[in-house]
């Protein structure tokens, strides 16, 4: 106890400098208490459309979700989830909310949209753009932009729009139709489909004079393993990845050899060795050189292709492909460890140990992937840096030649369908600027509202309960159905209760705890009644000191702490964000009304500034 | 709606000696006024049981009637507790206490529980020097009959009702004084600082701790004009100095200058210290207390801290040489033991 601390009440002419109040008003201030949606490349309001999933109004959750990252229903089943590992309900729980998995929810249970989509113009504004690709980043450019009049044509090599979201997500994960709904809003927008169309030369392109011209083409080439000793003969039975992954969603492929090699411990490695198993392949295993706790893919999909019978073998390095008279036979590996350096970097030292031959009929090799534009020549003034990574502007997504853009995969290297839907809204503001001739680096201010909750005493406009329960599971196809079908959809999803109770499990971290000093009488009762011990009164130190001396000590430094004006008292109030449970008690117990419960609502300003979390603009679309 | 305090606590939070989390010695959520300083006091007792590895179930609350005779319901959840007749909590004290030793006892009480209804029971309670905590949640009125003057509200002291009180108040604290009390505190509900090592100080003293604790009533007293607001009493506090409680078990590590600080070291080995703004005072002399006391009050002050304890205390069961053991451990052996002895007992009156 801190009893030979100086008694604050005589502790008055108190000076300490070095020390300063939290600016509520800069917005990113309680962006960042909304762990989930700053976490989330598009940064999707979730708490908002969790709510709306609570109270069964999927329409209205789908349509928040869709204002933001335009694929709810495709990333309800496949996101790579930035938000969960974020969620705040992970650091005072087990685990956090399944976030993703709520999404589905809105998106399988959604009415008719159609009348809630954006106007198209039928007067164009006279402005053509081209985009290269037809994945998430470029059918986000053209969702942003189509209801601002522009025309769009939109190229792509296959015959279908989607993407890497078509041919390397297996559709027993994500069904084709879930993806060709979704699609089709964007594309019945009246863009200008150019399908089957390669795109060989950007300077042929550029030469149709289009204002501008955007490049989603993804990062197409998988890594390949050619100087190992005999991938050149057994070549017949070796395929890359991803490759191999199209060719079987555009049913080109459609068996595998009994005895499968899948090299590589990520996402697509898991949708590799699962879609194995559906097509004839009765012996799957996994190969990795990394620790498995070390493997890039998601722990869900490492845990699913466990549940499909595939072992995953990690510390094993491929070292050659095994052949007999021109056919694969088997890999070998050598067996190593991981020996980490103090800087943390990895070192894997090989055993002393035999090599591991593992027989086998077929090798598919995900091991990475990366971009690849042999089709822009280099001499147009799109500069690249030495590993043929074009350079891009990270703010507006705009290259060296200034009315081309890139954006997903192609602008900054694989990374997932989210971040080339955030790259999307970005790009497409930038493209609106450009063409408009106005500065591209001159960003529109987010759209923020902050609004009381209060509604009596003891009542909220949310639901403020903290539920005790435990994640739900999502319950899964049979095996035996699931296996001998390609595409059918193994996950089942929540039902209605499941959705509600675990919807009931987000702790609303978007009604934010919101401090007003003037109204503050000093008696304690926020401080005593915290649950999670949050609150405390102390002189005003600097924010490091504050750290240490709260009720409970504020070790996470990635969490703001929320200090106010001085009080009568020359203390402070000094709020750990950390494991707020949002649950409204110290506003509850609060004589004054000095605490209060207030929604913050952050949205993404988009091309166009439509903004349907805008209760005038929601009303005047409805 | 809630009324509903969430399970989930701190991931870090503390865990004491014999293992438990400050969530184990809470109760139920409060159903005072928001902003109440009996909650505070409440969360007051909750640190000091949690900080003196007390077992919840050693523990009995007693109390009266009243806003403060409510509290006991929202700590201490896993401890027994009585919520007795008003103004009548010192007799079921004494007899609870008479039953079995071995339990701690905290009695909460108010002003109007004290001071008038219980006034009586209140001096017998003080001159038997009962070991227990007896801790007054003062706000100077009667918060649960709308707020009328109580027998503490200060003389001219204006209540919500706007009308100046004409009588002079009774002091608790020189009333337990004069009456024997072996440790006698005052502080404030807003001031956990001071209040926590007090609370503990009074769980581990033997004999009759009296602490009169200024708890403001958000709802009735808290105006202008009123001595027992949050305002007032922050402005007119005088403080003796700040109490530190060191535990038996702890080593003292920290040193004062000389003459500012006192130790007094409890039954347990336990030592409270008392480190002083006047040089002068000693905690140890009743009478300077009562002086004390006179004076600030004389000044318009309202003084807080230890101002008396008595690190020798004879308790009720020492004065009364009972057993050793709670009752409820007596056997019919014990409580029988037979013809030999009758018959001894007879022959010492022959």
């Amino acid at each position: 106890m801190s009893g030979n601390r100086i008694n604050t009440a005589i502790k008055k002419n108190l000076v300490v400098s070095d020390w300063s109040s939290t600016d509520i008003a800069n917005p990113e201030y309680f962006h960042k208490v909304v762990d989930c949606q700053y976490a989330c490349p598009a940064h999707t309001p979730v708490p908002e459309y969790i709510r709306l999933i609570a109270s069964r109004r999927y329409t209205e959750a789908y349509m928040v979700n869709w204002e933001s990252n335009v694929f709810p229903g495709v990333l309800g089943r496949t996101c790579d989830r930035p938000c969960e590992p974020a969620c705040r309900r992970g650091r005072v729980d087990e685990e956090p909310v399944a976030i993703c998995r709520l999404k589905r929810v809105a998106a399988d249970n959604r009415g008719d949209i159609t009348d809630l989509l954006p106007e198209i113009p039928k007067n164009k504004n006279g402005k053509k753009i081209a985009l290269v690709g037809a994945g998430p980043a470029s059918l986000t450019v053209a969702r942003d932009l189509m209801p601002l009049g522009y025309q769009i044509d939109l190229y792509d090599e296959n015959a279908l729009a989607g993407g890497f979201m078509r041919s390397q997500i297996p559709s027993f994960r994500l069904p084709e139709q879930v993806l060709d709904d979704e699609i089709g809003y964007i594309l019945s927008m009246g863009v200008d489909t150019h399908f089957k169309t390669r795109v060989n030369s950007m300077t042929e392109l550029m030469s149709k004079n289009y204002d501008a011209i955007f490049v989603g083409t993804g990062a197409p080439r998988g890594k390949d393993l050619a100087n190992l000793s005999g991938r050149k003969e057994a070549d017949a039975n070796i395929h890359i990845g991803i490759d191999w992954l199209g060719s079987v969603a555009f049913e080109h492929i459609t068996s595998i050899g009994k005895r499968v090699v899948v090299l590589g411990g990520g996402n697509t490695a898991m949708d590799c060795c699962r879609t194995a198993r559906r097509l004839g392949g009765e012996d799957v295993k996994v190969i990795v050189r990394s620790p498995f706790s070390e493997m890039k893919a998601s722990p869900w999909e490492k845990e699913d292709a466990i549940h499909e019978d595939i072992p995953i073998l990690d510390n094993h390095v491929p070292k050659a492909f095994i052949h007999e008279n021109g056919r694969l036979t088997g890999v070998e590996f050598e067996k190593v460890k991981a020996v980490y350096a103090e800087d943390g970097s990895r070192k894997l030292i090989p055993l002393d140990e035999k090599p591991v031959l593992i027989p086998c009929d077929d090798v598919l090799m995900a091991i990475g992937q990366e971009n690849a534009f042999p089709w822009i020549e280099k001499d147009i003034g799109i500069d690249f840096d030495q590993w043929e990574v074009p350079l891009i502007d990270e703010l507006s997504f705009q290259s060296s030649l200034p009315n081309i853009f890139f954006g997903g995969d192609a602008a900054f290297g694989p990374k997932n369908i989210i971040t080339a839907v955030a790259h999307g809204h970005q790009a497409a503001i930038s493209i609106d600027a450009f063409c408009k001739g106005k500065d591209i680096h001159d960003r529109p201010a987010p759209l923020t509202n902050l609004i009381s909750q209060k509604m009596g005493v003891h009542e909220w406009a949310y639901h403020s309960e903290v539920s005790d329960d435990d994640r739900f599971l999502v319950a899964q196809a049979d095996k035996n159905n699931t296996l001998v079908d390609r595409k059918l959809e193994v996950e089942l999803g929540f039902d209605e209760q499941q959705a509600f109770a675990e919807a009931q499990r987000c702790l609303n971290c978007d009604i934010q705890t919101v401090f007003e000093e003037v109204k503050c009488i000093e008696c304690d009762a926020c401080a005593d009644v915290c649950p999670t011990d949050c609150i405390t009164f102390t002189e005003p130190e600097t924010e490091e000191t504050l750290r240490t001396h709260l009720r409970a000590p504020a070790t996470n430094q990635e969490q703001a702490l929320y200090i106010s004006q001085v009080l009568p008292t020359s203390r402070v109030l000094v709020k750990d964000e950390d494991v707020c449970l949002h649950c409204g008690l110290c506003a509850e117990r609060c004589p004054t009304a000095a605490w209060d419960m207030q929604k913050f609502l952050y949205n993404v300003c988009k091309a166009g500034q439509i903004n349907l979390l805008d209760p005038l603009t929601r009303n005047r679309r409805n | 709606m809630s009324y509903i305090r969430p399970k989930i606590r701190h991931p870090e939070t503390p865990i004491n000696d014999i293992g438990y989390t400050r969530k184990n010695y809470e109760g139920s959520l409060s159903t005072l006024c928001a902003g109440c300083g009996h909650d505070s006091i409440s969360a007051a007792i909750v640190q000091a049981c949690f900080e003196l590895n007390i077992e919840p179930h050693k523990v009995a609350k007693l109390s009266g009637i009243g806003c403060s005779s409510k509290t006991p319901t929202y700590f201490l959840g896993n401890s027994h507790g009585f919520n007795s007749v008003h103004g009548r909590m010192p007799s079921v004290a004494t007899g609870a206490n008479m039953a079995n030793r071995d339990m701690i006892y905290i009695g909460v009480s108010g002003d109007g529980d004290t001071a008038s209804i219980g006034m009586g029971q209140f001096a017998h309670v003080v001159r038997r020097n009962l070991n227990m905590l007896y801790l007054v949640e003062n706000n100077g009125c009667y918060g649960l009959t709308k707020g009328q003057d109580s027998a503490t509200s200060d003389f001219e002291s204006i209540s919500k009702k706007g009308v100046p009180n004409p009588f002079e108040a009774i002091d608790l604290c020189g009333i337990a004084l004069q009456l024997g009390a072996t440790m006698v505190a005052r502080s404030f509900s807003g001031d956990k600082e001071q209040l926590v090592p007090l609370i503990k100080a009074a769980l581990c003293h033997e004999g009759f701790a009296f602490i009169d604790v200024m708890s403001p009533c958000v709802t009735f007293n808290n105006n202008k004009g009123s001595t027992k607001s949050y305002e007032y009493v922050r402005d007119h506090i005088e403080t003796l100095g700040v109490v530190d409680f060191v535990p038996m078990k702890d080593e003292i590590t920290t040193h004062y200058k000389p003459g500012s600080s006192q130790e007094v070291t409890l039954h347990d080995g336990s030592v409270v210290r008392l480190q002083k703004l006047d040089e002068d005072y000693d905690p140890h002399d009743r009478r300077a207390a009562l002086d004390k006391l006179k004076e600030s009050q004389e000044q318009g002050k309202e003084l807080t801290g230890l101002l008396y304890l008595d690190p020798d205390s004879k308790e009720l069961h020492e004065l009364l040489g009972t057993t050793q053991r709670p009752l409820r451990s007596l056997t019919e052996e014990d409580l029988c033991p037979g013809v030999n002895v009758l018959e001894k007992i007879n022959l010492s009156f022959q």
